[in-house]
This record gives structure tokens, C-alpha cells and sequence, in this order.
């Protein structure tokens, strides 16, 4: 019994006779509707991502880790994952120190298995970078690697998302003819979009399903 | 206070079930307030005509373009992701399928397993199966959650437990968790996320379905917005991705409309809040995500469905629900009505290929052809034209080969009608006489005339027929040489 | 109908057809056929009447085949193929004098326009003579609108109504935009709308006696939302919906009732006022 060749086989007879049709995909619908100026690109992502309870602070770049720091002091928050191979997560470690926060850094860097449950149960919150953003459906694009895993975006009730400005997209066609993602994607890429939601009971919109129940985003200004 | 329908206990028929739940006063409000409000979204989307109509032609396009080339790009897909590490299981039955899911699961010696949404393993009837062999099967998508709590199977394709209200939770809450009721929401969601976390951390196979399969990159894409999609297959050690055939798609590209389509038609979102695509297992030097992945790919049917030109269109589906949110009939009846996994229109139109129309012969008849569902449709499934082309299969006699496993609607009797109905109206004399009959005795029309009169009084033929009227009008017409 | 875009195989991936552009219009002619349809013949008679009224006040001479019967929808919509197709071919005969075919009915123009493709489909050379047909079919209200471009003066006192569009008038047709315009045309008349006004009567043709069930809570929404949308009466162009929402409101012994749209149009623009 070979299911594979069962199937394909069938398929092909189905076919029998038929040519292929011809590749017709619209550039232009899903580019020209979704394109927008620089001052309203940031206006857009902005705008879709308050509306599905996002926080949005603008700030000048090197102002991030104060910006961390005050986010977590106002929540009472103990502590925050971060990256330490990583340039912010670097920047971060230097502001704690020289800041004297009071909040725990904690650094992702050994397997989920050796921790699962401190990183499930007592992680307040998290820090990581964006590969960019989408402005047209009011997105974050997320590559994660081994110095921001995967679970950091989602496992916290918090994320705190790094998103340049300059880094922002029209739309999510240009962002990847742009950056060649057909040429080789990460084992997980992730387009995070708000805090997680659900509308199952009743059509009630609740946040904090089983995703982060807040998502804080800061735009950082460098154009 | 509405029943609830355990599995065990639908009955036979889609009319008796519809009669049911049409006397179901709760379930009939849920449903019509839920479904208005999906209808409202959707629209609020898509505001611009033409982007719709556009993008919807795309959408139609690109499933066209990808199934014209089915085979090959099953193969490429199978290709690509094994090169990514994943691993690749063919099923032509769901018995098949259920198989190579629990011998996963044995290789790991797992008894546990988290899962997020997948209508394709409801097809499987997988965690019946799984219990069966003492392995527990935890829904976490919160709507299959309830559901899975209350034992019934979900009556939405995107919101299962979309007949509920939130008292009816609470109770379930209550009965099953021993929380204590609540009418608020976010604290019902809340019992839910604490529930389910512990079930993240212990599984030992996280399941899910696929949205979308890219052949070019070798790429499972997963849509959500609660994060338990990405929780299921991102926590446990092992992930096992289950879909059917008709799920892949040849361009990375070309998910950036269908996405569109999809989140816009479902739910009115922009787009969801995680769009996860996944690429392969963890690599040696990753932090987390799964040591191994698999995807099995599912027929059941589907290769059957593909045979038949007009049938084939049923496999462009991406599975948004726009179709039952629009039905008049699926608004009153609600999903449980259908007795199969997929109910609605959509339901209509696939479940003949996958369990055969003998089994659900009243499934093409359950509609007024109004033609809602074939105007949303995202991917353009001409969806009357189906259930007309249903209707020919299930009245075929076996001498015509009724197709999908038809012709259970066979009747020599009916024909007959039929046939009588064919004399009357191409012999204009046999007509008129018809005519002058049904006008001269119209009073003597009985009050009752079968199923009409259950809803209606009986109608009553007018005295002199359009025949006769306008016969007699055009010559009157004539003599005054003209018109009025 | 589905497109085989460039590959004629038989078994070929089918796609959507391309979407239709505007309809054009040609001039208002001389003479059409009026196809009365079954369900006015039988039970409206004087709504077909009153359509040739209104197209003979356009100056145009209408002729009444009196071979006609029915468009064959009923066969069609169950399931009975080679049925409605001997149906089907004597209308197409009948009707195959070139002249524009006006229907008082949205579903079965649509019948004739939308489906005749499809009951022909295996007989490729009559599919000339289907399109032809398709080509000279015109649902009553479009006719009126585009073709005659009527210019009326509403000779009735003030009233309101509720429109009811018949679902394949509305989706193959449009009909609902064109029955709205005329509406709009007599100045003395308030359309109004009511709820859920896109949604199906139930009827559906066999499937009120198929799925009486369904059907019945359907007609009772329907005539509840037209009752309480205020207006006095309800006026519909489709004879199908006509008796299927009269025959409930009877039957709940409402005094709301519907009227086809040709008699209630007629009244308004002749002034005569029918018992």
C-alpha cells in the first residue's frame, strides 16, 4: 500500500490531457491599494494596531531602555526576558546597569527544556527586536533565531516589541520582494499583528487568550 | 434555556434535526445575532467593490493555477520540506491518517497531546481515536475547548462554539472545572488560559491543521488570534501538522492575498493576530520550537472530488465560513442541523466527496438556492451550481451512473411526475387544457395540499388564466388597429 | 456558466468566469414578446396583463405566444436534466423570432439568461441560439428602466411600500436597483426598507415543499420584517416570492398583503385603481 503514489496517481489521471494554467497573479491589486507616504505609513500601522488594544509609544531611539524600564516599573512588573546576543538586548543590559534597575534581567539563552517552568509561569515580560513592520494590515514581522527565540513573543503576558521606524513596510507583498523571503525563510517567521485575542464566546472580544495579553510597541524614530 | 446536542444523540434525518433546532428559541437568537454581526464585518472589510470582486477573481486564479498542477506541486512540497527536516506522511483514509498520528505519538512513548485548530482532524474523528488508545487529546482553541468539554462536536468551521452564550459557559465552567459562574467574559477566557497553560507545558505532540502549504519554500502557514496555534506547535517536542491535499499552494506570494481573503471573509480582520509560518523543525543551535515536525497529508475523497471538473472547484475552499455566515438556512439551523463535520454550504458541496451522498442525501435539497453563499465566497466557488449539479447525481437512476455515490433520491414515482410535467408543458394544447381545468374547478383546490399548506394557505387558481386574458386583449387590441 | 479559459480539455481546472461589464441597452423597439411565465398564469393572470399595459403605453406592440408554458425551473432546480431541457427547447423555439423577450419574473428571465447555457451545455449547437436568447431576455422592471426609459406621473395618492427582490432577480439580474429606480419615478410613493431586506423569502421553488420546515421560519421573518417596516403594502417582482409571502400571511391571518409590481405600477400610472 502506497498512499503517495495511490494518490498522486489518481490526480494525474484526473489530469490526463490538461495543460497547467497559466500564472496570473495581480501585483498591482494586492500592492497599489496597500501603499501609502512615509507620514502616513507610521500613521496606518499605528492606527490598526491601537485598534485591537496594542500600545503604541513613539520615541526617539536611545530612549527605548528608560522607556523599558518605566513600562515595567509602572506594571510592577519583577522581571523581563531579553537576548543577550543580541544588539538591543546588549544596550539593555548597559542601561540596567548604569540605570541600577530594580526589575531582573533574564536572559533566554539555554534550551526551553532545562526551565519550562519558570519561562511558563514567571516570566512577566519580554523584550525582543522586529525584522520590521506592515503598515497596511498594521503588523510586526518577527524572524526569530537562537538569540530570540520563538517563545519570547508569546509566552510572557507581556511583550515589549522594538520596531524601527525606517523598518516599516507598505505592505506585506513589498516586504518580501524587498527582502527576498522566497530565497529562504526561518524555521518560524511570525507576523504578530496585537495582544492576543479571542471573540469565541458570544463574539466578545477578550485579550489575552493564550498569547501575551499585552503587546507594547516602540516605534523608534531614526528617519 | 437552550439544549445542548450531544453526539450520540443526533437524529437521523436533516429535517428532523432542523425541527429541532428551529424550536430552539436560544440557539435561533444566538445564531441570527452571531451571524448578522459576522455578515457586518466582512462587509466592513471590504469596502471598496472593486478591490473585493478583484481580489476575490485572484483568489479564484490562484487555487485554479494551483490545483491545474496538483500533483506536482504535492511532490515539490513534499520535496522542500523534507530538505527542511520535516517530515512528509501521505493518507488516502482518515483511517490511514489516524494511524500514522498515533504511531507519532507511540514513537515518542507520549500519552498527552495539545491541539490547536483543525477541522481536518475532526474529519478523522482523531481524538476519538486517540482516547480509544489511552491517549489524551486536549483541545485548546477556546471555542473546541468548550465544546470538547460539553462532548459535542463544533457547529462552526472558525467559531465553534458559536451556539453558545456565555451563561452556558459559565455553567459548563462551573459543572466540569468547578469555577465558580460568571457572567464576564474576559474572566471565562481567563479559567480557560490557565486551564490550557499546564496542557502547553506537559504535551507531548502538539497538533494543528495548515492554512496554507507553500511548495516554493516548503512552508506551513497557520493563521490565529489566541496564540494556542503557536503554542501547540512551538511548545511541545513533537509537532504533527494534518491537512488535506487541496491545501497547497505554488508561490510564496501567493499567500498574501489568499491571507487577505481569508481574515477579511472570516472575521472582518485585517489580519489575525499571529500569521505563523514554519519552515522546519528546530535547528542545532535554536533555543526552542520542536525536534521534529510532520505534516500528513490527507485524500479522504479529495482525489475523488478532483476527478470530476465541476466538483474540483470544491478544492479551492480556504476554509473561511464566509458561506454559513451569509446562509439563511444555516442562520436558523445552526451547524449541528448538517450531522457531518463541515456543515453550511460549503458543508453541502464536500461532505458527498468525502462520506458519499447516500449517506447525506438531503444535503444538496437544504437550500433555497438563494445564492448568498456563491456572492462571498472568497475563491469564487460557484456554490449553487454544486448543489444543482448534487441534485442531477441524487435523482439519477442507476442506469445513469450517478456519480459521488448518488441516486439514493432515485424515484420511479417522482420521474413520472416529472414526465407528465414535460407533457402538459411542451404540448401547448395539453396546457391550455391544464389551464382551463385548473381555472374552472380552481375553487374545488383542497385546503390541504401536503408540506405547501403547513406554511401556507392553499392557492387558489384565478378565474381566467394570463392565456386567456391576454388572448383576448391583444385581439381586442388588434380590432382598434393598434394601441391605446 | 464556467469558463474553460484557454484549455478546452474537458477535465481542464475550471476558473470563475471573467465578471460580466454593464449591460447595454439597445433603443426601445416596436414590437417584443411578452413570456408571461407559469406562476403568473396561473395565479396572477391580471399582473400579466398589466405588464402588456405598461408596455403598450410605451408604444410598443406586445405579442403572447400562445404556445408558451413554462422556462423549466421547477425540473431544473430538481435535479431533472433531460426533463428541463424538452421543457427548455420548446420556449427556444417558440421564442426564436428575434424579437426581444420581456419577463414579468427575475428568476425566470434568469432562467433563460443564466441557466439555458448550462441545460445545453452538451449540445454545443444550440448553444448559438441560447445565447441569442440571452442576448434579447429583460426582466420587466429593466426593461422599463433602460430600454423604454419611461417618463411616468404618479396618479395615485401617497402610500408607502415595502420592495421585495426575489433572489436570482436580485443576483443574475439586479433587479432590486432597477425596481428601486422605477419606484423612485412616481413621486407619491415612499419606498421603505425593511429588515434583513436581502435575505430569502424561503420559498425557492421546490424547496418550500422539500424543506417546509426551514422554509416556514423563513416566510415567517420575511413577513414579520415587511409588516413592521410600516409601509401598507409590499410589492415584489417575482410571482414565486409573491405567493409564497401572500400564502403565509393568509395563513396567519395577517391583513398585510403583496402585489406584484407590474399591477401596482400600472395603477399608479393609469390611475386606475383595481379592487
Amino acid at each position: 500500500m502506497n498512499a503517495r503514489n495511490n494518490i498522486l496517481n489518481k490526480l494525474r489521471t484526473s489530469l490526463a490531457g490538461t495543460s497547467p494554467r497559466p500564472d496570473e497573479f495581480d501585483e498591482e491589486l494586492v500592492t497599489r491599494p496597500w501603499q501609502y507616504d512615509p507620514q502616513n505609513r507610521i500613521e496606518r500601522l499605528r492606527s490598526l494596531m491601537e485598534a485591537v488594544h496594542t500600545e503604541i509609544h513613539p520615541l526617539a531611539s536611545e530612549q527605548w531602555p528608560a522607556k523599558v524600564q518605566e513600562l515595567l516599573e509602572s506594571r510592577n512588573l519583577g522581571n523581563v526576558l531579553y537576548a543577550p546576543g543580541t544588539e538591543h538586548g546588549r544596550m539593555l543590559a548597559e542601561h540596567w546597569q548604569n540605570a541600577g534597575a530594580k526589575q531582573e534581567l533574564i536572559a533566554y539563552d539555554r534550551p526551553v527544556e532545562e526551565w519550562k517552568e519558570e519561562l511558563f509561569w514567571e516570566v512577566d515580560a519580554s523584550v525582543t527586536g522586529t525584522l520590521g513592520g506592515i503598515a497596511a494590515t498594521g503588523s510586526l514581522v518577527l524572524w526569530p533565531d537562537r538569540h530570540e527565540p520563538r517563545l519570547m513573543s508569546l509566552l510572557p503576558p507581556v511583550h515589549i516589541a522594538l520596531l524601527k521606524a525606517s523598518d516599516i513596510e507598505d505592505n506585506l507583498y513589498a516586504m518580501m520582494k524587498a527582502q527576498s523571503w522566497s530565497a529562504g525563510l526561518p524555521t518560524n517567521l511570525l507576523l504578530i499583528s496585537g495582544p492576543s485575542k479571542t471573540a469565541d464566546i458570544e463574539q466578545v472580544l477578550a485579550y489575552g487568550a493564550h498569547g501575551p495579553k499585552e503587546l507594547i510597541v516602540l516605534i523608534l524614530e531614526d528617519q | 434555556m437552550s439544549q445542548r446536542i450531544p453526539i450520540t444523540e443526533l437524529t437521523d434525518s436533516f429535517r428532523g434535526r432542523a425541527k429541532e433546532a428551529l424550536e430552539d428559541g436560544q440557539l435561533r437568537t444566538n445564531f441570527r445575532v452571531a451571524m448578522d454581526s459576522l455578515m457586518r464585518k466582512r462587509a466592513d472589510a471590504f469596502p471598496d467593490e472593486e478591490e473585493r470582486e478583484g481580489l476575490r477573481e485572484l483568489g479564484n486564479r490562484i487555487k485554479a493555477g494551483a490545483l491545474s498542477r496538483l500533483p506536482d506541486l504535492l511532490e515539490q512540497l513534499e520535496t522542500r520540506l523534507t530538505e527542511n527536516g520535516v517530515k512528509v506522511h501521505w493518507a488516502e483514509t482518515t483511517e490511514e491518517a489516524n494511524q500514522i498520528v498515533h504511531g507519532i505519538i507511540k514513537s515518542k512513548q507520549g500519552s498527552q497531546v495539545v491541539k490547536g485548530k483543525s477541522m481536518v482532524s475532526e474529519e478523522m474523528e482523531m481524538n476519538d481515536f486517540l482516547a480509544e488508545r489511552h491517549i489524551e487529546c486536549l483541545e485548546s482553541d477556546m471555542g473546541e475547548y468548550i465544546v470538547q468539554l460539553d462532548g459535542e462536536k463544533p457547529s462552526h468551521i472558525i467559531m465553534p462554539a458559536i451556539h453558545k452564550n456565555r451563561r452556558q459557559v459559565s455553567k459548563l465552567f462551573h459543572d466540569k472545572l468547578g469555577v465558580e459562574e460568571t457572567d464576564d467574559v474576559n474572566e471565562l477566557i481567563r479559567i480557560g488560559r490557565r486551564t490550557l497553560r499546564t496542557e502547553f507545558m506537559e504535551a507531548d505532540v502538539g497538533v494543528s491543521g495548515v492554512n496554507f502549504a507553500i511548495a516554493e519554500t516548503g512552508t506551513l502557514l497557520l493563521v490565529e488570534n489566541e496564540g494556542n496555534g503557536r503554542m501547540s506547535t512551538t511548545a511541545p517536542p513533537v509537532h504533527v501538522a494534518v491537512t488535506g491535499i487541496e491545501k497547497v499552494v505554488e508561490n510564496l506570494r501567493d499567500v498574501v492575498p489568499l491571507v487577505s481573503l481569508l481574515t477579511r471573509s472570516a472575521l472582518g480582520q485585517p489580519i489575525t493576530t499571529y500569521v505563523n509560518m514554519i519552515s522546519g523543525p528546530r535547528k542545532p543551535d535554536e533555543l526552542d520550537g520542536p525536534e521534529e515536525v510532520h505534516l500528513v497529508l490527507l485524500d479522504n475523497g479529495r482525489s475523488d472530488a478532483f476527478a470530476d471538473a465541476q466538483m474540483r472547484q470544491t478544492l479551492n475552499c480556504i476554509r473561511c465560513g464566509a458561506c454559513m455566515n451569509h446562509c439563511p438556512v444555516y442562520t436558523r439551523v445552526g451547524g449541528h442541523t448538517y450531522g457531518e463535520v463541515y456543515p453550511g454550504p460549503i458543508g453541502k458541496i464536500i461532505t458527498p466527496h468525502m462520506v458519499g451522498l447516500h449517506q447525506v442525501p438531503e444535503h444538496p435539497s437544504a437550500s433555497s438556492l438563494c445564492g448568498a453563499c456563491g456572492e462571498v465566497c472568497p475563491v469564487k466557488i460557484p456554490i449553487p451550481e454544486l448543489l444543482q449539479r448534487l441534485r442531477q447525481e441524487n435523482v439519477k437512476s442507476p442506469a445513469e451512473h450517478p456519480k459521488v455515490d448518488g441516486g439514493a433520491k432515485y424515484s420511479r414515482k417522482e420521474r413520472a411526475v416529472w414526465r407528465i410535467w414535460v407533457a402538459l408543458n411542451t404540448r401547448p394544447g395539453l396546457y391550455k387544457l391544464f389551464l382551463w381545468a385548473a381555472t374552472r374547478f380552481g375553487k374545488l383546490t383542497p385546503k390541504n395540499v401536503g408540506p405547501w399548506t403547513e406554511n401556507h394557505t392553499a392557492p387558489v387558481p384565478a378565474r381566467r388564466s394570463l392565456h386567456d386574458l391576454a388572448r383576448d386583449h391583444l385581439s381586442s387590441q388588434q380590432k382598434q388597429g393598434g394601441q391605446s | 456558466m464556467s469558463e474553460l479559459f484557454y484549455d478546452a480539455a474537458p477535465n481542464a481546472t475550471r476558473v470563475a468566469p471573467d465578471r460580466p461589464g454593464p449591460r447595454t441597452y439597445p433603443e426601445k423597439p416596436a414590437e417584443v414578446t411578452l413570456f408571461g411565465t407559469c406562476v403568473m398564469d396561473l395565479f396572477y393572470p391580471e399582473a400579466g396583463l398589466d405588464a402588456i399595459r405598461l408596455l403598450e403605453r410605451e408604444g410598443i406592440r406586445v405579442h403572447f405566444p400562445q404556445e408558451q408554458s413554462c422556462c423549466g425551473q421547477p425540473a431544473w432546480t430538481s435535479g431533472y436534466v433531460k426533463e428541463t431541457r424538452e421543457v427548455a427547447r420548446a420556449q427556444l423555439d417558440l421564442l426564436d423570432n428575434g424579437l426581444p423577450v420581456v419577463v414579468p419574473s427575475g428568476s425566470c428571465a434568469g432562467m433563460f439568461r443564466e441557466h439555458y447555457p448550462e441545460v445545453f451545455a452538451d449540445e454545443p449547437d444550440t448553444l448559438k441560439r441560447v445565447a441569442d436568447l440571452a442576448e434579447r431576455t429583460y426582466e420587466l422592471t429593466e426593461f422599463l428602466l433602460h430600454v423604454c426609459k419611461v417618463q411616468w406621473q404618479d396618479l395615485g395618492q401617497p402610500t408607502q411600500v415595502a420592495l421585495h427582490t426575489s433572489c436570482s432577480a436580485r443576483r443574475e439580474m439586479n433587479t432590486h436597483l432597477h425596481a428601486r429606480e422605477l419606484l423612485g419615478k412616481l413621486d407619491k410613493v415612499e419606498r421603505l426598507d425593511h429588515d434583513h431586506e436581502s435575505e430569502c423569502c424561503g420559498f425557492g421553488g421546490t424547496f418550500s415543499v422539500r424543506m417546509p420546515e426551514v422554509s416556514g421560519a423563513m416566510v415567517l421573518d420575511k413577513t414579520r420584517a415587511l409588516r413592521e417596516s410600516g409601509a401598507a403594502e409590499m410589492v415584489t417582482a417575482d410571482g414565486g416570492c409573491l405567493m409564497n409571502i401572500n400564502g403565509s400571511l393568509d395563513k396567519q391571518k395577517q391583513s398585510f398583503r403583496g402585489r406584484h409590481l407590474a399591477s401596482f405600477l400600472w395603477e399608479r400610472v393609469s390611475g386606475e385603481v383595481q379592487s
